[in-house]
């Protein structure tokens, strides 16, 4: 299989490669996927009070498409507010990255860790604000 | 520029100048038929497709018209099976396999049993690779004619014994036919030894040209007898019509004469660079594993898993080296390698699989490369990789909740 340009830069030059640290707030994390299915991505977004992300981060355990695809998503949702980052579509990728038909699957994934890692952030949002003060401090 | 290292010898091989240089002057100067029997051009052809049929069977104990010339392994197959099956099909219709056996003989099995010709029993495999013996032997029933088993395999090298299996299917009146496509030429094949029947030959996994094979057919004890697939001229005793190729069969009979002479100096090398690409792999790298059998494998062959990194973006990182990977992602279909899956490797470990496939043309230096190169990119990819991240920090990724699509 012959990969484009971009797909190769992203491979070889992969953006945001890592994770937060654990103590970080405002961090949501998203991890789809299954080793078995030969694609696991795991993409971490720090999302300001006002909703807006500020950085991103992967790791992801696939061929190069979805490495790419992946590297891609963190350069693509920087600055964006969280309802945009929402309307990211997986077409956008595959137009991007030139990604062949068989490919897909891998922008799929991507689109899907995007709503995975907001939906993370906003849940941990609810339970801080359940949560008694004095137990988050534990 | 370094140039690429080519590590993928099961795949194919390249042909050996000796052996080019045998075939060239059947191209445009000793260009005849080797059917034709009435002038100079068609007995120099026949002369020299005797020639490589008498190299051929020497290398396999078998008698010169004992060899069958066809186009490769997948019709010496799928000629084997179909036209024993049709011959003898008022003896029987039932065929045992394995699982692990190549697409050759499990679609042509696959395709007797949809037209009804055929029933078809394919035998597990232990985790190494192997069939059981006693598995084989209760498979047998009285419509059993015909065993099929690989003498070693594509995937993982792993080589089955021929001679138990032959005897078993001697004492049981079945005949045996082997796909000995990735053993022949590079370790021994005694056809009388080994009690074989029929058994698939190519030339292009041993350094002869591509679009040549064989099929052995047993002469006498017993006098094996086929149903031809093409119809035409009565070539190769009525068994396969068609004009004959001669200047591949000409080099097919030289690469035969020189795996025969040099096998034992060969397989000695490749295993020494075998074992030291295992050696370097496993020594540097935490959670590699080895695929198939430990000792009961080709000389050249090293199929190793390695963990939390997917095949093809392995193989994309190792752009100046070709070898192969049983990842899902390098074909079409989404599904891992069969035959991993069959030795009961779990998917996650079969896409982060890569065969490599070391011959004659490989060197010492070449491999003390390739595993630079492939420590580097394990290393780089699993800094990458999620699941390598979870293992160290404890996360049991059996249990692991994931999101499929």
């Amino acid at each position: 299989m012959s990969y484009s340009n971009k797909v190769i830069d992203h491979y070889e030059n992969p953006r945001n490669v890592g994770s937060f640290s654990k103590n970080e707030t405002n961090v949501g994390t998203g991890i789809v996927g299954a080793p078995e299915c030969g694609d696991v991505m795991k993409l971490q977004l720090k999302i300001s009070d006002a909703g807006v992300i500020e950085d991103a981060r992967f790791k992801t355990f696939g061929c190069g498409s979805a490495i790419a695809s992946s590297s891609y998503v963190t350069e693509l949702v920087k600055g964006k507010t969280l309802d945009d980052a929402l309307q990211i579509k997986n077409t956008q990728i595959v137009e991007e990255l030139s990604l062949p038909p068989v490919k897909i699957h891998c922008s799929v994934l991507a689109e899907d860790a995007i709503k995975a890692a907001i939906s993370d952030w906003k849940k941990r949002r609810e339970g801080e604000a359940d949560a008694p003060k004095a137990a988050s401090n534990e | 520029m370094r140039r690429l290292v080519y590590m993928d010898n099961h795949a194919t091989t390249p042909m050996d100048p000796r052996v080019l240089e045998a075939t060239l002057p059947y191209f445009c100067e000793k260009f005849g038929n080797a059917a034709s029997r009435n002038h100079q051009f068609g007995w120099e052809a026949e002369a020299a497709v005797e020639q490589a049929r008498e190299q051929i069977a020497r290398l396999i104990n078998a008698k010169p018209k004992e060899i069958i010339f066809t186009s490769g392994a997948t019709e010496s197959d799928n000629l084997a099976l179909k036209g024993i099956l049709e011959f003898y099909k008022d003896k029987g219709n039932h065929i045992i396999t394995a699982v692990t056996e190549h697409k050759a003989i499990l679609d042509t099995c696959k395709a007797l049993e949809r037209t009804g010709k055929a029933q078809v029993t394919y035998l597990r495999v232990d985790k190494t690779g192997l069939v059981d013996l006693d598995e084989l032997r209760n498979a047998v029933t009285d419509k059993t004619i015909l065993i099929s088993l690989m003498y070693a395999n594509n995937e993982i090298g792993t080589i089955h014994p021929l001679r138990e299996i032959g005897k078993l299917a001697k004492e049981k009146g079945i005949f045996f036919h082997s796909d000995a496509t990735q053993g022949v030429g590079k370790i021994p094949v005694d056809v009388e030894a080994m009690g074989i029947d029929l058994m698939s030959l190519s030339a292009h996994k041993m350094y002869g040209p591509k679009g040549c094979g064989a099929l052995y057919v047993r002469s006498k004890g017993p006098r094996v007898r086929l149903t031809p697939m093409t119809d035409g001229g009565g070539h190769e005793r009525g068994m396969r019509s068609g004009t004959l190729n001669v200047p591949g069969i000409v080099g097919f009979g030289k690469a035969c004469e020189f795996a025969g002479a040099e096998m034992e100096t060969e397989a000695g090398r490749v295993l020494q660079m075998r074992e030291r690409l295992r050696d370097g792999l496993f020594s540097q790298l935490d959670e590699v594993y080895l695929n198939g059998h430990p000792t009961h494998r080709l000389p050249g062959n090293l199929n190793v898993s390695f963990a939390f990194v997917e095949g093809e973006s392995l193989l994309m990182g190792l752009k100046d080296i070709a070898v192969s990977s049983g990842s899902a992602c390098t074909s079409a279909t989404l599904e891992p390698s069969y035959v991993l899956k069959a030795l009961g490797v779990g998917d996650d470990l079969a896409h982060t699989s890569i065969r490599f496939g070391l011959g004659r043309f490989n060197t010492m230096e070449e491999v003390d490369y390739v595993v630079e190169r492939v420590v580097h990119e394990v290393r780089r990819l699993r800094d990458m990789s999620p699941l390598y991240e979870m293992a160290k920090e404890g996360v049991d990724l059996k249990s692991f909740q994931w999101v499929r699509e």
